[in-house]
């Protein structure tokens, strides 16, 4: 033995990691620690086991890894001494954890024990494994019912502590058990309960001045369970309960924790009204209690009574309402969610002025949890649309860049179907956008009331009595939508909605056309692939196309409110997760799976002419979808037409995705038309028009991709991006194959843009699918919805959903992602998890 | 009582882990519920972690989040607010004494102010065995802090409500050691090891 080679002593390495100034210097400590560790493993070296093992937890609590010392707590424990034993049973709890197997090991060393352990720790400890062993597994319950009620009478606090808390969850898991404890010990519970709270000064068990709340606590507890459901037990429990809400101390923090376990339990047995009023009244107390606790725990109390005594609680809305402005976070919050409860039809008009009265002043984090829940009471409570439009449009106002989308689209819905407030909301929200033209919500709700209803803005129609006159001019309009495109000269979204309203306006205000078209211009040389070709082919419609043009700024179709209203339907109030596929674009206008707002924007259904023949189409075809054309030429599938029922779906439906649905709607359409025939079409009438394409069509095929849209983003991106990568099968197993394409955005390295395409390999469709991934911390992933969440069966169509990765350690570390996908099959729920490391290097 | 801090030197911390929490992926942490608490953190007001107890299974990984996303959490409110914060569907209580945040993390209808009866009653321990304990004596005897906190929670429930039962208990564990190096040390026991 070697006193030399020992290495330092515990308490000498804590003081030279304390002593370390930076992270490097730590780590080389650790480093040059564990490897002595290691060395003195491998001697097995006996003297200095328990020192070594004591480093190693500490050096775990560093956040180290330690997993080469887990067979030493093993030896440790084998150990003949008590101070090794001691720490070799620490080390295991911490070092390991219930999963792992090394722990089959141990219990050999457990058996060895001899069985014989002193009277109260073995009845805890027996008790407290019982626990464990009936939630692992429930059957068991019944035999344990017996022994578990023996301890009921022990009068060492300790075992009946472990032993009260044993009976409730046997309560908890069994029936049987719930009946049986109910029948024989309801009343010697109450007794125990009794017994401790008249006890005499025990200065062991005092906590300021009550003999152990922690007893009282379970023992309200069990209570609880048992008189829940049940008259003759809860009556049994009248007295003690009574006792307890009114003689308890509530200045201080024990008597405070047993007066609330107590309120919960009258609020859980059978109903003794003059019981439920002494409850209300404590939790009033609560309210109005100084301490934040005190007060934290009555929302919370309240939350639960709102369900037994709705009343009650709504007579101290005015506290609550207080509450929600406190300074508190986690106040405010419970509150919130109170308040959210207390809302109805009567109180509705109220609280939400309050909560938005509020909006105007609170702290950016709290206003995206606020500005949720009223927009939510809002539209759940709405008496009526003109009371919803002018709450939405303050809510806007406030705190527009924290409305969600779905909640800004259903605005729209909403206003769409209001033919007599149409009016009405385009000049409150050309009022309000002078105002508060920062919210960018706002900004796009108001440019698309205005592109839809100008000309109620100018000419005042449909005024109603409450309003204002204003004297608004065709300019004034328009400077709102150009400000607006230069204010948010970033946002896509905003841009496009823009460009299409300035389109729309042009037909309702001939005579600032000039300016329009201006306008739209400048947009020609945009870097947003988007917004150039938009404004390129509206730019073409403003001058060539005179004679359509009033049908295409026809105003949208009303927007179809049940429809949205069932689709939407248990999206609220909870969050909707980003990758569900069904997100709806309302701000498109074609949100409807169906080839109606096509023909009534074209103003079709006029003439008798079936939609597919009609010229009209061929010609917005051949207008706004020119790769159409191109493609068919080249391939003549289906695919290519598929592609250009997507251009023109995109020119309706700017700046967003077109929702998978209503795609396939118009793939029907068009391929109900044979090949040629559209082809053909598509010949005829280019050489009718002065398009510019026309030259280009003739020549054959692909020049004419120069010209207008058929610059698509997937090519745009891979010119600019420099190297190209390789598509990558990313999972497949027998029923589903993911495949990613990459590109880069230009000019930013670290984000990779992936194309998720799923196909199914079943003959079953799936539906309600779900693809979730996850990333390690030096990447973020943001994902796109999905293009649909129906799956069509034998690879019959495809889901695509797009997924931007930044790689915050770009050149250093390669993507990496763990997925999951959901989906129900047959209506049963599947689920398939896997992880995606084979990406092209360089990403 | 309770201690003030006597250790300045702590103030020199060296990389704190109260960091921006990252847009985090979606929740893979599953914890059977119905236990009374699920961990104990003791965390420093710089982030350094003193202790940690976990009785529902996380793995390394999720520890170490966990941690991260409490440390941030907690050691950024104010004083005079309340001790209770919200936690991905769970509560944490924490009470802070001196330079050390003592939390424990619990389910959502379980009783608040009864864990911070707990903490307390766990300090009250650690402060008679240390005699007024500050950071430094849990940092060089951290082992002595767990084997205190064994004696009051077992898998996540309280064992033990009386103080001196548990001090009695961890002093007759004590002297058991005691005992052993005694022997280890006594002039027999070298000589008879020596002539083996």
């Amino acid at each position: 033995m070697n006193p030399f080679s020992s290495g330092t002593r515990l308490r000498d390495m804590i003081r030279s990691i304390r002593g370390c100034k930076t992270a490097a210097e730590e780590r080389a400590v650790v480093r040059k620690e564990c490897a002595s560790i290691r060395a003195a493993i491998s001697d097995n070296d006996n003297d200095y086991r328990h020192r070594n093992m004591a480093k190693l937890m500490f050096i775990h609590m560093l956040g180290y890894p330690t997993h080469f010392g887990q067979m030493e707590c093993l030896k440790l424990i084998a150990a003949p001494g008590f101070p090794e034993k001691r720490i070799g049973y620490l080390g295991l709890m911490l070092l390991l954890d219930e999963r792992q197997e090394v722990l089959m090991l141990v219990t050999n060393s457990l058996k060895q024990y001899p069985t014989k352990i002193s009277f109260p720790f073995s009845y805890i400890h027996a008790a407290l494994c019982s626990i464990r062993i009936i939630k692992k597994v429930p059957d068991l319950a019944e035999n344990f019912v017996n022994p578990a009620a023996s301890l009921l009478k022990e009068k060492h606090h300790g075992v009946l502590l472990t032993g009260i808390q044993l009976c409730t969850d046997l309560c908890e898991v069994s029936t049987e058990a719930l009946e049986f404890f109910r029948k024989k010990y309801t009343e010697g519970l109450v007794k125990v309960l009794k017994d401790v709270v008249n006890s005499p000064y025990a200065p062991e068990y005092d906590i300021s001045g009550i003999a152990d709340p922690f007893l009282h606590i379970r023992l309200l507890r069990i209570l609880r369970v048992l008189g829940h459901g049940d008259t003759d037990a809860s009556d049994c429990m009248n007295d003690i309960l009574a006792q307890v809400a009114t003689k308890t101390e509530s200045n201080k923090n024990a008597g405070n924790a047993i007066l609330y376990e107590c309120v919960e339990t009258i609020m859980s047995i059978e109903d003794s009204s003059g019981l439920r009023v002494l409850a209300i009244n404590i939790l009033g107390r609560f309210l109005s209690n100084r301490d934040n606790n005190i007060r934290y725990v009555a929302l919370n109390m309240l939350m639960r009574a709102i369900t037994v005594d709705s009343q009650a609680v709504q007579r101290h809305r005015a506290t609550i309402l207080e509450c929600v402005k406190d300074l508190d976070a986690s106040i405010r919050k419970k509150a919130l969610e109170l308040v959210y409860l207390l809302v109805n039809e009567n109180n509705v008009t109220s609280l939400s002025k309050e909560l938005i009265d509020y909006l105007e002043v609170t702290d950016q984090e709290f206003k995206g949890d606020l500005t949720e829940k009223i927009c939510s009471i809002v539209e759940k409570f709405s008496p009526e649309k003109i009371w919803y439009i002018d709450q939405m449009l303050k809510v806007l106002s406030l705190a527009g860049n924290y409305v969600k989308d779905e909640v800004w689209h259903a605005l729209i819905v909403v206003i769409s179907n209001a033919s007599n407030l149409h009016g009405y909301t385009v000049r409150l929200l050309y009022r309000a956008v002078q105002l508060s033209g920062e919210q960018e919500i706002l900004v796009r709700v108001a440019v698309w009331c205005i592109g839809e209803y100008g000309e109620m803005l100018v000419n005042s129609i449909g005024m109603l009595e409450k309003e204002e006159p204003i004297t608004v001019t065709e300019c004034d309009a328009i400077d709102v939508i150009e400000s607006a495109c230069k204010q948010y000269s970033t946002d896509l979204a905003t841009r496009a909605m823009c460009l299409v309203a300035l389109l729309k306006l042009s037909c309702r205000f001939p005579s600032s056309s000039q300016r329009i078209q201006d306008i739209i211009a400048q947009n020609k040389g945009s870097l947003l692939l988007e917004l150039q070709q938009r404004s390129i082919e509206f730019d073409s419609i403003l001058q060539k196309h005179q004679n359509i043009r009033s049908a295409l700024c026809e105003r949208m179709p009303v927007l179809d409110e049940s429809t949205y209203v069932g689709r939407r339907a248990g999206s609220l109030p909870a969050a909707v997760s980003t990758s569900q596929g069904a997100v709806l674009d309302l701000s498109n206008g074609v949100g409807k799976p169906s080839a109606a707002p096509l023909v009534d924007l074209l103003d079709l259904s006029s003439d008798d002419t079936p939609v597919p023949n009609s010229s009209g189409n061929d010609f917005l075809h051949d207008l706004l979808g020119v790769d159409l054309s191109i493609a068919s030429t080249e391939t003549g599938t289906n695919q290519a037409q598929k592609s250009g029922a997507d251009v023109l779906m995109d020119l309706l439906s700017i700046g967003t995705l077109p929702s998978q649905s209503s795609l396939s709607s118009f793939d029907g359409l068009f391929s109900s038309r044979d090949n040629s025939a559209s082809v053909g079409g598509l010949e005829n009438l280019s050489s009718n028009t002065t398009l510019p394409v026309q030259a280009s069509t003739e020549s054959g095929g692909f020049p004419m991709m120069d010209l207008l849209d058929a610059l698509s983003p997937s090519e745009q991106n891979r010119e600019d991006s420099g190297p190209t990568y390789p598509s990558v099968v990313a999972y497949e197993s027998s029923s589903l194959r993911i495949t990613f394409n990459f590109s880069k955005q230009p000019g930013n390295v670290r984000t990779t843009l992936v194309e998720a395409n799923f196909v199914n390999k079943s003959s079953n469709a799936y539906t309600d699918f779900i693809f979730q991934a996850a990333v390690p911390k030096f990447l973020q992933l943001h994902l796109d919805p999905a293009s649909n969440n129906v799956l069509p069966a034998s690879g019959n169509g495809l889901i695509t959903q797009k997924l931007r990765v930044v790689n915050s350690q770009h050149g250093k570390k390669s993507l990496v992602m763990r997925i999951r996908i959901a989906y129900k099959l047959n209506d049963k729920d599947v689920k398939e998890e896997g992880q995606i490391s084979n990406f092209p290097p360089g990403l | 009582m309770i201690p003030i801090s006597r250790n300045n030197k702590n103030s020199g911390h060296l990389f704190p882990l109260i960091q921006r929490q990252i847009l985090s992926p979606p929740l893979i942490i599953i914890i059977p519920s119905s236990k009374m608490i699920h961990f104990v953190l003791l965390i420093s007001r710089q982030g350094k972690v003193r202790l940690t107890k976990w009785y529902s299974p996380y793995s390394q990984k999720e520890r170490s989040k966990v941690i991260r996303e409490l440390s941030s959490l907690i050691l950024t409110r104010a004083p005079r607010l309340c001790n209770f914060v919200e936690w991905r569907g769970f509560k944490v209580v924490y009470k802070r004494y001196a330079s050390l945040y003592f939390c424990m993390c619990i389910n959502q209808d379980d009783n608040e102010l009864e864990v911070l009866e707990i903490i307390h009653h766990y300090v009250e321990i650690l402060d008679r065995y240390f005699g007024s304990v500050c950071e430094l004596d849990l940092i060089f005897n951290f082992h002595k802090a767990y084997f205190i906190l064994d004696e009051i929670l077992i898998a996540g429930e309280l064992q033990e409500s009386s103080k001196k039962t548990v001090a009695r208990l961890v002093a007759a564990q004590d002297s058991l050691v005691e005992a052993a190096k005694e022997q280890a040390n006594s002039v027999s026991f070298i000589i008879s090891q020596a002539t083996k």
